[in-house]
């Protein structure tokens, strides 16, 4: 396995006296797509708020190539080149369509995403590029949430639920569109609630259950009943 | 005749009110902050104008090259010092610390200052004025609307089609994911503190040339922004400056009825228009 | 360990205690005249005025969250009802201090209705708008001396006491007996249903709302029955000082600064803070007044650190400390021991 670009050492989250994550172990090869599933409630969304430092952790447990970036602001990870499509794609509602996609590139990393490359890509953010970003349909919405993280450049990108509240067919595209997206050489965490589709475009997934790791291996190779018990807990 | 001066002179004040209420407004729109001490920053700019006037023996307009900076720089010092820290759910603790803040500076210029009345000399340009018919207009009134113009617009710009406009209305949006584009929140509502005592420090200056000022003043002041900016509905800055007239307006048409009701009348036409259209007359529509 | 050895309970041995040495407290404080100076019963007067205005702030501020930067509104407007009633109305100076609460409260309706429209801070300058009004209204009015003020006339002040010492006696327990009172009503108000509503408030106004709790009401009932409150104080503070003026009776740094300080520094949220802060804010007045403008800079920059790096206020420290509460208004599990169960 080439060099992880990721290391998460023991990882805990707490919302208040909460605890959301419990040492999550978890690692991503440079140019992988790993795969992380579980049940609502499982904690993926705050795994990947904790690996963006959205919630605040300890230096040592987020380890990003080679540097520990746990107890770094939130700016300064996405300034390292990990990016994040948040879960219910959180657009900036006061800037137009172009407007969100030209701020995920203030970070000004160097690469091939650029704003006419996001117009090829998805061709109908050109169309609609002065309109009020919330005045899109929730699939155009979720594009240019994917718009805006690729914007950056980004090392490794973290997915969470893109297909949440989108129809089946809408779904499709975007899956379709992912293989052209991470191909150029990016490693991508990829949240999703639909099991089929998060491990046919990963290579390893990593199974959550109340915080904790229930389950990891290959996405190829995983038995559906194995599955199922780390999802649910059911023996 | 005598009413439609009074209205133009009110008109003109009402630029005055604008420049009062533009700060505000800004630091509203970007972080939801209200400043207590607001008007006692703008006094502080009229003070900061007095000193390098008499210093530098700089006339007041000149002055604003120097004023401008050294408050845009207290601004952002502030912000990151002090004010950041107060940011968050609760509205308590940023209200109670400028309210705090608003008494240093009061007592910090009284123990600098003294009490005394203080003025900005413009020279010739405070008698001078210009004739539009039968009306006289004075061309400090004038050129301090045109200011208020300029400032607006050029804050409008700012806002809508910079990438410093961009972060303030990301950051206004969404804190959370703005700081995922990579927008330090704590640097951007520095610039954005640094920005609005800019136009506080101008401001100050243009009220510190029309009128004699004291330490004592600043809670009038922040009312009449506060109230333009009601008046013209929260997070519009060309509200602001129709706010402002309004304000100025019933201010001159009630000095016009007794002296002593001018302030009042202001007051008034404020709560009237709180009670008949409680969001102002052009509230922005998103939020 | 056995579920019926627990019980539910506000009391604890600490709030006890302090119920007793209370009540001593006031028993001797009601023999001040006894004891005390001339002097010192003045300062005492002032200080039991201000513990009752920052109580009322608080309960507010700290429990509605109404932030206030406008109460010398009903002070002043207390003040001016006081000289009006008894010169124009010819009423007994503590039956006007009685009716000058009822008008306050009818005032604030209205003046509730209109600012309860603006949202948070913004709520905190309307208040301050209010109170220009009635200063500018009230020097507007030539028969209570516009605005230069004027004095209390001889023969009213008289009609309170015969003799000096009796009035002074006499302005002392009222004092006292108002500060008593509104801490008493306010917890009161604390402990009752409405308290828990306000409670819920104060923690979080989104669930309070879906938990049915008419917020609105609340705020509104919590505000016209301080301001009830506050302009009986005014009254009273007026009826010590026999002068009034527009500047004097509106003052936003004597009615509003002085008890936001006040509160901020004994902690905010909780009824013991007031107490501790008009101590402590009175101890630096006497201390430090020399100092001038001085004095009120460092208040303000103690206001400042204190809620950036205590915002529970001198009495939160205490409490986090030793996890006492004078005035119970928590509940606490206790375990009974089982001798003593019924
Ligand atoms: N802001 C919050 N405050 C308190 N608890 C939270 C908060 N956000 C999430 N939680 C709790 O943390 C746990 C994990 O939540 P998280 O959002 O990470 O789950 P998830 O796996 O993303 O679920 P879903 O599939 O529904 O998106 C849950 O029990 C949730 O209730
Ligand atoms: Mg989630």
């Amino acid at each position: 396995m080439p060099d992880p670009i990721l290391t998460l050492q023991g990882l805990n989250a707490f919302y208040g006296d909460f605890q959301a994550l419990y040492g999550i172990d978890l690692e991503v090869a440079e140019g992988e797509v790993l795969a992380i599933i579980g049940a609502n409630g499982a904690g993926k969304t705050t795994l990947m708020r904790s690996i963006s430092s959205l919630t605040q952790n300890r230096p040592e447990m987020v380890r990003y190539r080679g540097e520990d970036i746990g107890a770094l602001r939130a700016d300064e990870v996405a300034a390292r080149g990990i990016a994040l499509v948040p879960e219910g794609r959180q657009l900036f509602p006061s800037l137009s369509v172009e407007e969100n996609l030209i701020i995920g590139g203030q970070i000004g990393r160097k690469g091939a995403w650029s704003l006419p490359a996001i117009y090829k890509l998805f061709p109908i953010l050109e169309e609609r590029r002065h309109q009020q970003s919330t005045s899109l349909s929730g699939g155009q919405q979720q594009m240019v949430a994917i718009g805006r993280a690729l914007m950056a450049n980004p090392d490794l990108i973290l997915f969470d639920e893109i297909s949440l509240g989108l129809a089946p067919i809408i779904i499709k595209d975007i899956y379709a569109a992912l293989p052209g997206i991470i191909g150029e050489g990016m490693s991508a965490l990829i949240v999703e609630q639909d099991i089929t589709k998060a491990l046919a475009v990963s290579s390893r997934f990593y199974c959550l259950q109340e915080g904790r790791v229930s389950l990891e291996g290959t996405s190829a190779t995983i038995a559906r009943e194995d599955i199922s018990r780390a999802y649910f807990g059911v023996a | 005749m005598e009413w439609v001066n009074a209205i133009v002179q009110g008109t003109l004040l009402g630029g005055l009110y604008a420049l009062f209420a533009a700060g505000l407004s800004l630091i509203f729109g970007v972080m939801r902050l209200v400043n207590i001490a607001h008007g006692d920053l703008i006094v502080l700019g009229a003070y900061l104008g007095l000193s390098v006037t008499t210093v530098l023996g700089l006339n007041p307009l000149l002055a604003l090259i120097v004023v401008v900076p050294i408050m845009a720089a207290f601004g952002y010092v502030l912000q990151r010092g002090i004010l950041n820290q107060t940011l968050g759910k609760d509205i308590l603790p940023p209200l109670l610390v400028t309210f705090g803040l608003s008494v240093i500076i009061q007592n910090a210029l009284l123990e600098s200052y003294s009490a005394d009345p203080q003025k900005l000399n413009a020279g010739a340009l405070e008698t001078a004025s210009v004739a539009v018919g039968s009306l006289s207009m004075g061309l400090l009134p004038l050129l301090t609307f045109g200011i208020a113009i300029a400032v607006i617009a050029a804050l409008q710009w700012t806002f809508y089609r910079t990438a410093l406009g961009r972060a303030f209305r990301a950051t206004s949006d969404n804190q959370e994911i703005a700081q995922l584009m990579g927008l330090n929140r704590r640097h951007i509502f520095g610039l954005a503190m640094a920005l609005a005592l800019s136009v506080t420090a101008i401001a100050g200056i243009m009220l510190g040339i029309r009128t004699s000022f004291d330490p004592s003043i600043g809670g009038g002041r922040l009312i009449f922004g506060f109230e333009a900016v009601i008046i013209g509905g929260l997070g519009n800055l060309w509200g602001t400056l129709v706010g402002g007239v309004i304000l100025g307006v019933a201010q001159a048409i009630g000095a016009k009825i007794d002296p002593g009701w001018q302030l009042l009348a202001g007051h008034i036409a404020f709560l009237v228009i709180l009670a008949l259209r409680p969001n102002g007359l052009f509230p922005r529509i998103n939020g | 360990m056995n579920l019926s050895n627990l019980h539910v309970t506000r009391t604890s041995r600490a709030a006890k205690a302090a119920a007793v040495v209370g009540a001593l407290i006031l028993i001797v404080l009601i023999a001040a005249p006894w004891w005390a100076g001339r002097a010192d019963m003045r300062l005492m007067g002032e200080l039991f005025l201000y513990l009752a205005l920052a109580s009322l702030w608080n309960l507010m501020a700290g429990y509605a969250g109404l932030v206030s930067v406008g109460q010398q509104a009903y002070v002043g407007f207390g003040g001016y009802m006081l000289f009006a009633l008894t010169i124009f109305g010819g009423i007994y100076p503590l039956g006007a201090i009685a009716l000058a609460g009822v008008l306050g409260a009818l005032v604030a309706v209205p003046v509730a209705l209109l600012i309860f429209r603006l949202r948070g801070a913004y709520f905190a300058i309307g208040t301050w708008v209010i109170a220009e009004v009635f200063r500018l209204s009230f020097a507007q009015v030539s028969a209570l001396g516009g605005g230069s003020g004027s004095s209390l006339p001889v023969g009213i002040v008289k009609s309170l006491a015969a003799s000096r010492s009796g009035r002074e006696h006499l302005s002392y327990w009222l004092a006292l007996g108002s500060t008593v009172i509104v801490i008493a009503a306010v917890y009161l108000l604390l402990r009752s249903r409405n308290g828990l509503a306000l409670t819920a408030i104060r923690d979080n106004e989104l669930a309070a709302g879906s938990l049915g709790i008419d917020i609105w009401r609340t705020k509104f009932v919590v505000y016209v029955v301080t301001a009830a409150l506050t302009t009986m104080i005014g009254a009273l503070i007026f009826l010590q000082k026999l002068r009034i003026s527009p500047d004097a009776a509106f003052s936003v740094n004597d009615w509003t600064a002085f008890v936001i300080f006040i509160v901020v520094i004994g902690g905010i949220g909780t009824i013991e803070g007031p107490i501790i802060g008009t101590l402590i804010f009175f101890v630096l007045r006497e201390t430090l007044a020399d100092l001038g403008t001085i004095y009120l800079l460092v208040l303000g920059v103690v206001a400042i650190v204190i809620m950036l790096k205590a915002p529970n206020g001198i009495w939160g420290l205490i409490r986090g400390r030793f996890d006492i509460e004078l005035f119970p208004l928590s509940f606490r599990v206790k375990t009974t021991h089982p001798s003593k169960k019924g």
